[in-house]
């Protein structure tokens, strides 16, 4: 077991990229566009590139972010979660009643936290006990969850929060550095030496390239992708804090529509759909783009909905690209044999 | 009797039967036939996106965007109608139907020729679908003053004792059945979702099949746009939000797997005739209609894992048997 993980670990450490291969990387591709977005921007508008402009602009995709990271260990390991937008709104819902009860800043976090985690254990059993394909069971707790939400609070909002619960998604750690924004870059360390360098990362890519191999090396497959549900159910409640806090009040359709932007962000970033592959540095990198991107057409006053199309825009092309490259280079293979 | 109660289509039936009753036990008025009529009228949007969800769950895909394109063709329809009112309905409808169609085409085209999982091509669409709604209507209403009376009445005229709406799923649950149970092109559709290695090898395009399963959920997303609108009487941006997940529900309930190849037309209306009880029903109760979302998650969830339960009956994923009996002796 520990000699063919090993040999994974080998093979990807054999190779050292050299420079000139690692700039026909994916994550080349995404730096590159990120720099031209960063440097379109502050042709666009004189106000972009500014210290307190940018860290404003970072509110817009941290939360998202938190998840995003979780999320490509799931789509590594060849599932999905489609319901992490309404496991944030339950959260937050679940926040907010607890802070109408009058609970201490602690336990309105605890809350969050403990409901994020058990919605995505949740999830985790139904996939993993069951052996239900995970896009059935979170299309399913998608509207659980939410439908919980709507039953609990209605048209109701809560906003009944104290003062210093503001703190996660509105105080700075130092200068413009916010809390939102340092939490997530410790985050993405985290995840990076999690996925890149640690045992349970090699088992994860092991088990996306074939489940079937894995559970023969003596992976426990179950007991892998149970943590992983879990884990991002345990950042949705994080991100709720965060969202929460930042809006001040909360309503059913808190986060609705997120999972698009969060799925997209990951497979920006490089992670196949089809599990296996795709790295930590790619989803941060696409996070950025994304996040440019959203700002840059903000500053043009793209209304919200526009922006929706070009992410979905992005997520179709960004996955289409690779197909047709290869279509390309096959075609021109068999010109040549012929 | 006893094959005859392990089916799922009877098992359906029989619940939804005691369901009815049940409630009207307590409200006799819902189970008049005038009643039960509204209901299945209130349903037939349901049965017939339903019915092309079906056709795309067989061959192993899922379509996210319906609703969405339920949303973008129906501004279209009340746009053309609104604009040029002196068009003939029926010619609108054909409008709206092959736009709807166009549309399942290109979630085909994406599946079929750039192998792209349906999943990532149409939770694109339907952010795609959805927005250049907005982009076409500039966020505006459209109400029922500036659409043609006829374009209205259609679906309210009654012919025995069922609007045409009604009659129009009638006529949609036939074609499907024939197409599906006697049509080569739909038995390449379930030999394509039972299994696509077997259907390569005896010549069938499996890709192919998918793109003729999204293409006709188009078309039906089509023609229940222009029924949606006129129903409602409105059309806006957000119309049919989240109604996607109904549709699936439906399917789920009738017994379609979402591992492909299985799925009667009987079972998929009879899961939507079920949701459509539930959400005729709870207003009747006295439940608020804020239930209604968590309820169709929970049958969802419920209605999958009562399918995998049966599934694994029948030993139909071998592979995954295999791996379970050897986690069994490895322990």
């Amino acid at each position: 077991m520990e000699y063919i993980l090993k040999m994974f670990a080998g093979n990807s450490t054999m190779k050292k990229p050299t420079l000139p291969s690692w700039l026909l990387s994916w994550e080349a591709f995404l730096l590159m566009a990120t720099l031209l977005v960063f440097i379109i921007n502050s042709f666009a508008s004189p106000y972009f590139l500014d210290a307190w402009a940018l860290s404003d602009a970072t509110f817009n995709f941290t939360e998202k972010a938190i998840i995003a990271l979780p999320l490509a260990l799931v789509i590594i390991v060849r599932e999905i979660d489609i319901s992490v937008a309404s496991i944030i709104a339950l959260s937050s819902v679940a926040m907010g009643f607890s802070a109408e009860a009058g609970a201490s800043i602690e336990i309105i976090c605890l809350v969050g936290m403990l409901v994020g985690t058990l919605c995505g254990l949740f999830n985790g059993l139904l996939v993993t006990m069951l052996q239900i394909p995970s896009i059935v069971v979170t299309i399913g707790t998608m509207s659980l969850f939410r439908g919980i939400s709507y039953i609990l609070l209605g048209d109701q909002s809560l906003k009944n929060y104290p003062e210093p619960f503001a703190y996660f998604g509105q105080g700075y750690v130092f200068s413009v550095f916010s809390f939102e924004f340092v939490f997530f870059l410790i985050l993405a360390v985290v995840f990076y030496i999690l996925l890149h360098k640690t045992n349970f990362g090699r088992q994860t890519y092991a088990i996306g390239n074939n489940p079937i191999a894995a559970f023969y090396t003596g992976i426990n497959v179950t007991r892998h992708k149970l943590i992983l549900f879990t884990l991002v159910g345990f950042f949705c409640g994080i991100a709720a804090i965060m969202l929460t806090s930042r809006l001040g009040s909360t309503r059913p359709t808190i986060a609705l529509g997120w999972e698009l932007s969060i799925i997209t962000m990951v497979v920006l970033g490089g992670v196949s759909i089809l599990g296996g592959s795709g790295g930590i540095v790619g989803v941060v990198i696409a996070i950025f783009l994304m996040g440019l991107v959203t700002v840059g057409l903000g500053l043009l006053n793209v209304p919200g909905i526009v922006m929706s199309i070009i992410i979905g825009v992005m997520l179709i092309s960004v996955v289409a690209i690779p197909g047709l490259f290869k279509r390309f280079k096959d075609a021109r293979a068999n010109r040549i044999k012929n | 009797m006893k094959a005859l109660l392990k089916n799922r289509e009877y098992q359906l039936a029989i619940l939804i039967l005691i369901m009815i009753l049940l409630i009207g036990l307590i409200f006799p008025d819902f189970v008049s036939i005038g009643n039960l009529f509204s209901v299945y009228n209130d349903t037939s949007i349901l049965i017939i996106l339903a019915l092309g969800q079906m056709l795309v769950i067989i061959t192993r895909s899922i379509d996210l965007s319906v609703a969405a394109n339920v949303a973008l063709t129906g501004m279209v329809v009340a746009t053309i109608n609104s604009t040029y009112p002196e068009l003939p309905v029926v010619l609108v409808i054909f409008i709206g139907a092959g736009i709807g169609m166009l549309l399942g085409m290109i979630n085909g085209l994406l599946v079929w020729k750039l192998k792209i999982p349906s999943i990532v091509v149409t939770l694109g669409t339907m952010s795609i679908y959805r927005g250049c709604v907005f982009l076409l209507s500039d966020g505006a209403w459209i109400n029922a003053h500036q659409m043609t009376e006829n374009f209205l009445k259609i679906p309210r005229t009654v012919f025995l004792g069922l609007p045409l709406l009604g009659w129009c799923s009638i006529i949609v649950i036939a074609v499907i059945y024939y197409f599906a149970r006697h049509h080569t092109m739909g038995r390449k559709i379930y030999a394509s979702g039972n299994s696509p290695t077997a259907a390569y090898y005896i010549g069938i395009d499996v890709g192919k099949q998918q793109f003729i399963s999204f293409t006709i959920s188009g078309l039906l997303a089509g023609i229940a746009s222009y029924l949606w609108i006129s129903r409602y009487a409105v059309a806006y941006t957000d119309i049919a939000n989240g109604f996607e997940l109904q549709v699936i529900a439906a399917c789920v309930i009738g017994g379609v797997s979402i591992a492909g190849g299985t799925g009667t037309v009987l079972g998929c209306v009879l899961g939507a005739l079920f949701l459509g009880v539930i959400n005729n029903a709870l207003p009747v109760i006295g439940i608020s209609p804020f239930w209604q979302m968590a309820i169709s998650g929970s049958v969802i969830i419920i209605a999958v894992v009562a399918n995998s339960r049966s599934e694994r009956k029948l030993g139909r994923i071998i592979l995954r048997q295999a791996v379970q009996d050897a986690a069994l002796k490895a322990r």
